[in-house]
């Protein structure tokens, strides 16, 4: 009796959750009237404004990656072996991105940030961009610091510092050379997941007026019928991309942590 | 007297350390948020007013801030209800091992499978030419536009949002459906107790906590979401993140400041939702371990 239920609940989401996987795969492939093809993938793919926005996208994001990891590695490392005290604060802010909606933090950018304040990031092209990244590294700052967190709790960074300093390395070496490999896989992690977050995202580029890939994906689904399925299609399978990297690093670094 | 100064200097330098992340949180994160939450109270002139605030109170405010509500709450009850029934299906419900795994890692895509190509999947199922759409008329006869279904509505943006909530439900309630020991299972049984009466009267009052907890999660979840809505219906639909969204793009309300306090109204509404999932999160580790 009780296993029907348990199969009936399963089969139902199932089905809620193929359906629209079914539903986009299938539209995007019936560009051509009558026949399956990849028509609307190949009007997409060569369509100069997805590559433009595309590739606008991906330096955004490993940009992103590179300033979040550079943050976050030492921020969390230091509160683990300096400041254990300021931990419940540290940990706090890095939850607000989840608890502000993102559209009111852009929202301050853009009054605090514009050509008349103190720092005027918005002024010029370069400098929009370099706010760009500081939004998308506010935004996926709750996942970089709890996956880089939790990988520094696995290893013992007391010991690793001691050892690496009456060696005679410096604070900027202990961190490059002996803190980032051994939680390699948690800073990977959060990568991989800060990539599937800025890849798509939408609010803060559109508001910020930046030609990224989410703004592109509006604007073609305004416009176009069978191109905006076959960039779903696209984009889920970033997303999958991005788990099942993050899935195959985890699973590696457990062979190699030492058991304790 | 010179310890003292020395230990009082390796406490500035071990400060030192954090100010990095500090003025990238300060900066980016909290004055911004500061200069709408102070803006909501400010005259055009810089006094302090309740003004901003009491001026949310027009029709279209109210409702754009009620139908978001409505629909958080609907796509966050329905999402916890069907993904705590999946996430018992596949913890206690006896199914067999293997199903668990890919269920999970997929409900890790789904959960981040947000945004603009949602809508797209959505509209190419259930929109006016969708797959299910058109399938549904052409095969059964059923017409859904003539039976009043629209996608660019607020069922549709909850049938929408749920792509997100339910496998988010089911990555928090899992561990927590794992943490219920055998033992109180067995023990409930020893005294009598029925499978009905074990759920009523010690698994649910457990799971309880979590439940609420995920509930508010969720909720904050649908509240802030903007693009999903915008590539689902355009500028059409009054919701607050979206009457926002056209706020900042072009003053629509017609007075900057009133558009501080729509963001305020919105910061109040998920920090409540939040404060009470933190609260209650806390609770259910009590004997969830």
């Amino acid at each position: 009796m009780s296993k029907v239920w348990a199969w009936g609940a399963l089969i139902f989401g199932v089905v809620y959750f193929m359906l629209p996987l079914i539903g986009m795969t299938e539209f995007s492939l019936s560009m051509r009237r009558g026949v399956y093809s990849f028509d609307a993938y190949a009007a997409v793919l060569a369509d100069p404004q997805f590559q433009a926005t595309f590739a606008y996208s991906v330096v955004m994001a490993l940009a992103t990656i590179i300033f979040g990891i550079l943050l976050v590695v030492p921020t969390a490392y230091w509160v683990r072996l300096k400041m254990p005290e300021a931990r419940p604060y540290v940990e706090f802010i890095t939850l607000l991105p989840l608890v502000i909606p993102a559209i009111v933090v852009v929202f301050g950018y853009i009054r605090l940030y514009n050509t008349s304040s103190w720092l005027p990031l918005t002024g010029s092209v370069m400098g929009t961009n370099i706010l760009l990244m500081f939004g998308y590294a506010m935004l996926s700052l709750p996942y970089m610091y709890r996956s880089i967190d939790t990988g520094l709790r696995t290893i013992d960074i007391a010991t690793l510092t001691e050892a690496a300093m009456s060696l005679g390395a410096g604070w900027v070496t202990i961190l490059a050379r002996v803190i980032l490999p051994n939680v390699l896989a948690s800073v990977l992690s959060g990568a991989f997941l800060t990539f599937a977050i800025v890849i798509g995202e939408f609010t803060i580029a559109a508001l910020l007026d930046r030609p990224a890939f989410g703004p592109y994906m509006q604007i073609l689904g305004a416009n176009r019928a069978y191109e905006p399925a076959a960039l779903a299609v696209i984009a889920f399978g970033i997303t999958w991309a991005c788990m099942g990297l993050i899935g195959l690093v985890s699973r590696f670094s457990r062979y190699t942590q030492v058991k304790r | 007297m010179p310890g003292q100064t020395e230990a009082a200097r390796r406490l500035e330098l071990r400060w030192l350390g954090l100010l990095p992340f500090a003025v990238f949180s300060v900066l980016f994160l909290i004055l911004p948020t500061l200069y709408i939450v102070i803006g909501a109270f400010q005259t055009p002139q810089g006094g302090f007013t309740f003004q901003n605030i009491l001026d949310l109170n027009t029709p279209s405010i109210r409702s754009a801030y009620w139908v978001s509500i409505k629909v958080s709450f609907a796509s966050a009850l329905l999402g916890c209800l069907i993904g705590f029934a999946m996430a018992a299906a596949i913890t206690i419900g006896g199914l067999p091992k293997r199903i668990r795994e890919p269920l999970l890692t997929f409900s890790g895509v789904a959960s981040n499978f947000a945004g603009v190509p949602l809508a797209f999947a959505f509209i190419a199922t259930i929109g006016p030419a969708g797959l299910i759409t058109l399938q549904l008329k052409s095969e059964l006869g059923i017409n859904l536009r003539a039976m009043g279904w629209n996608l660019l509505s607020t069922p549709g943006l909850v049938i929408t949002y749920l792509f997100f909530q339910i496998p988010l439900m089911i990555l928090i309630i899992t561990p927590a459906l794992d943490g219920l020991k055998k033992e109180w299972r067995e023990a409930a049984a020893i005294l009598g107790a029925s499978g009905r009466q074990y759920w009523i009267m010690v698994g649910l009052p457990i799971l309880f906590p979590s439940l609420l907890g995920t509930l508010a999660l969720l909720f904050a979840n649908a509240f802030g979401a903007v693009a999903t809505a915008i590539a689902l219906t355009g500028p059409s639909l009054n919701i607050a993140p979206i009457l926002l969204y056209a706020q900042i793009r072009g003053d629509v309300l017609g007075n900057p400041h009133l558009g501080y306090a729509l963001a305020f109204g919105m910061i109040v509404i998920t920090g409540i939702a939040n404060a009470i999932y933190i609260r209650l999160r806390a609770r259910s580790e009590r004997w969830l371990k």
